[in-house]
């Protein structure tokens, strides 16, 4: 493992799931604590807190918080989404936090960071995708500014977070002592709209929605396809240009051409000397006919394979049956079949690197409610008196 | 660079490759203090130096990428040609003395140029290693090689963006190499961890279409137990209802949602149509969803007639979740944004001025920084190669005689 098993205590809603499932995958004994009585049964939930163990404790009850402060003073990361300006989030204060336990690394997941003008207003995936700029720059240009249709904000704050929280463990190393760690989702999306903020800042261009055409690469303004329709679904493929483009390009007239396809005007084009900034919408328009024509008759898979084999730029659109059934994870051992409730097995992303050569283990199965309640209290020191107390104050559930 | 970043001080990283999914790993790690030098050539700059826009007042120059300097402010920067004399020795050199070295070339690129694991670890033992690329280093496609704009189309992305019937859409720029590279970074520093403890470095296969499925892991999930494929579908939710993006006055947008019904109460007395809420078409979330287009007609209608911002104050002042799509030029004047300084505004020496991003989380003790701005070609080889390996004038001279600066 790379980590010790460092003790996370992992109170956090879907903005900060995944940042624990990392941290458990790197080795981290995360421990996910969830109010007695969770409907936890959402894939969401599901998928990125396997590798946990569970504590079902109550942090709305006295004693559960009381607990909870006990087991702060022992941990050394504390990951929690409490939304600024509840109680809640008055409770997780990282200085009052700090003073019992100068070690511990906590870290604040929220819509907006824990402080400023916004800090409190209400955010779910749509909007922070929106206050990010990421939906500003999805969709057609003369539609809707879009979102992808699973939710992104989670794990791109997640991420971030995990980031955070290592950067954290690296400092304390030195300094022996932990710190807090702001997150803001909507600071976290604007690292997916890749360099677009340049273009504005240093041109005064406010890029937009770009829909499914590559635009600004002719200098008479011509549009190139990205995504075509084939014949299971679509591709993206590009006439590129450069050296990447011409390999590309020739691998596609080739492909082809074994294929007996029509070819229209590609069959005369000199690849070596061609220049996609110099084309015309007309000259785009009649390269991309037959290129189209072709690959209606095409299925994704084949798409993939032929585009590997002939080291041609462009992929199938995959949806998630596709990604599921690719033979190059299933080779890489990606997945991880765990033990599912009531019998059988579910398939999980495995460990998400691999180091000298052999995946990062996913030791536990998805935690039931309640599940390791007793013996990660009894690691903290609790006595089988007060465990017991607990659950009759109902603030830990225990089977 | 200024001294205010301290948490990763110390920390030395190498960085080998180009473009976005490597470098942003080294950006990161940079702007909290650790000390990363991306190495180039004369020959072959990174590619993000020449091959997209913008450039400052569109004149394009090796120098003059604001494209290269978004992906790589806070580090040093050195030319080395491994293929001239004493190149590789060089190389060698900067990876006995670095901690971490991240390169994302195609796979096998580094051992044939006589800087694989294998090679340095002889003399590094503790040197982490990552490697970053499309596919990782095994598996039977393991060679591809390709755009991260493109591999977000294999890594679903790209399908589940856009109308139900309707193309697929692009999202702006290689989505899945931000990915890949914040989920990469904590492998290297979880690596250091374990060095501390066992003296010895390892080897990072990170492989970017996995990172990917991180970011779906449930649509995965709910897919191999129960079957089901999710498609792209505009900007609905399964729970939400209202849940979409709605026109303001000059050409804004506004996102919207509703979780409860109460909420959407709460949004229509905050419209003035306290009504909506009493229609059998809306009164529970089902009934919303089935009656999705006459409702988005009529908050669209709303807030069509208003500022994006001004309608966000008052839903959210009403408790309803909105925000204004920003746009990239929004981003820059956004109140929240300004609050965490998200933009820290920098010196260039041929760019002038730009506004690089800080990442979207800090440290309370130990705040990170962008530290300076993004290097010129070139332009730390003297304080690299003398001052962090020790070389020698003559050393240096002879160096730069065979061409390997």
């Amino acid at each position: 493992m790379l980590l010790e098993p460092l003790r996370v205590l992992d109170c956090t809603g879907e903005l900060g799931w995944l940042a624990g499932r990392l941290l458990a995958d790197l080795g981290a004994d995360v421990i996910k604590i969830e109010p007695p009585g969770a409907n936890l049964s959402a894939p969401d939930w599901r998928a990125t807190n396997a590798n946990k163990r569970m504590l079902s404790l109550d942090l709305d009850n006295e004693d559960g918080r009381g607990a909870f402060l006990r087991l702060c003073a022992e941990a050394d990361f504390l990951l929690e989404t409490a939304q600024p300006g509840t109680e809640l989030c008055t409770f997780l204060d990282p200085g009052q936090l700090q003073a019992t336990n100068p070690r511990l690394i906590h870290v604040s997941i929220t819509p907006f960071g824990r402080t400023g003008p916004r800090a409190q207003w209400q955010a779910s995936d749509i909007e922070l995708m929106a206050a990010g700029g990421a939906m500003s720059l999805a969709g057609e240009p003369d539609g809707q500014p879009l979102r992808v249709t699973a939710p992104q904000s989670n794990p791109w704050a997640a991420s971030q977070a995990a980031v955070g929280a290592m950067v954290a463990l690296t400092a304390r190393a030195v300094s022996g002592l932990g710190q807090h760690v702001d997150v803001s989702a909507q600071a976290a999306v604007i690292a997916s709209i890749a360099h677009a903020p340049a273009s504005w800042d240093l041109i005064g261009v406010n890029p937009l929605r770009a829909g499914a055409f590559m635009t600004g690469r002719s200098v008479h303004g011509a549009v190139y396809r990205v995504f075509w329709p084939c014949q299971d679904g679509f591709v993206n493929f590009i006439i590129y240009g450069g050296v990447a483009g011409r390999r590309t390009n020739e691998g596609l007239v080739a492909w082809m051409r074994d294929a007996g396809a029509d070819l229209g005007v590609l069959a005369g084009i000199d690849w070596a000397t061609f220049d996609p900034t110099q084309a015309t919408q007309d000259d785009v328009d009649e390269m991309e006919k037959p290129v189209a024509a072709f690959f209606l008759t095409v299925p994704k898979a084949e798409f993939l394979r032929q585009a590997f084999e002939r080291e041609m730029l462009g992929y199938p659109v995959n949806n998630v049956a596709d990604i599921a059934q690719d033979p190059q994870l299933e080779e890489r051992g990606f997945w991880a079949d765990l033990p599912a409730p009531g019998g059988g097995v579910e398939r999980h992303c495995g460990g998400f690197a691999m180091v000298d050569g052999k995946r990062l283990p996913v030791t536990r199965p998805v935690p039931e409610p309640g599940e390791h309640s007793r013996e990660v209290l009894s690691e903290f020191g609790f006595g089988a008196d007060e465990i017991a107390e607990l659950i009759t104050a109902q603030a830990v559930e225990a089977p | 660079m200024t001294a205010v970043a301290q948490a990763l001080k110390g920390l030395k990283v190498i960085e080998v490759g180009g473009y976005a999914a490597g470098p942003w790993i080294g950006k990161v790690l940079a702007n909290y203090g650790a000390t990363v030098i991306h190495i180039e050539s004369r020959e072959r700059p990174d590619g993000f130096r020449l091959q997209y826009p913008p450039y400052r007042d569109g004149v394009k120059g090796v120098n003059r990428s604001g494209c290269f300097s978004y992906f790589n402010d806070s580090k040093y920067a050195v030319t080395l040609d491994v293929k001239k004399p004493g190149g590789l020795d060089l190389a060698h050199k900067l990876a006995d003395w670095a901690d971490v070295l991240v390169e994302n070339m195609r796979v096998g690129v580094i051992d044939r140029i006589g800087l694989g694991y294998e090679e340095l670890k002889k003399t590094n033992p503790g040197l982490i290693f990552m490697s970053t690329c499309n596919m990782g280093q095994t598996g039977p496609r393991a060679a591809t090689g390709g755009f991260g704009s493109q591999l977000s189309a294999l890594a679903g992305f790209c399908g589940l963006t856009g109308d139900a019937d309707g193309s697929p859409q692009l999202l702006y720029g290689p989505y899945i190499d931000f990915v890949a590279a914040l989920i990469g970074a904590p492998l290297i520093l979880a690596a250091l961890d374990k060095r501390r403890r066992t003296g010895k470095g390892c080897h990072i296969d990170v492989s970017q279409y996995e990172c990917g499925a991180f970011f779906l892991a449930g649509p995965l999930l709910d897919y191999h137990v129960n079957g089901r494929v999710i498609e792209r579908d505009t900007n609905a939710d399964a729970v939400a209802a209202p849940h979409n993006a709605y026109p303001c006055e000059n050409e804004e947008w506004i996102a919207v949602s509703c979780w409860e019904d109460g909420e959407f109460s709460a949004l229509a007395k905050a419209a003035g149509h306290p009504e909506w809420a009493a229609d059998p078409r809306f009164q529970h979330a089902a009934a919303r969803r089935n009656n999705a287009a006459a409702l988005d007609e009529m908050i669209g209608a709303w807030t069509k007639t208003r500022g994006a911002e001004q309608a966000a104050e008052r839903l959210q002042t009403a408790g309803v979740h909105a925000y204004r799509v920003n746009t990239c030029a929004d981003l820059f004047t956004d109140p929240q944004l300004s609050h965490r300084k998200t933009w820290r505004v920098r010196k260039h020496p041929e760019i002038d001025t730009q506004a690089h991003y800080f990442p979207g989380f800090d440290l309370s003790r130990q705040p990170g920084d962008v530290v300076a701005p993004a290097p010129v070609l070139g332009q730390d080889n003297e304080i690299v190669f003398k001052e962090f390996l020790g070389l020698s004038q003559e050393e240096y001279e002879e160096l730069e005689k065979n061409g390997v600066l």
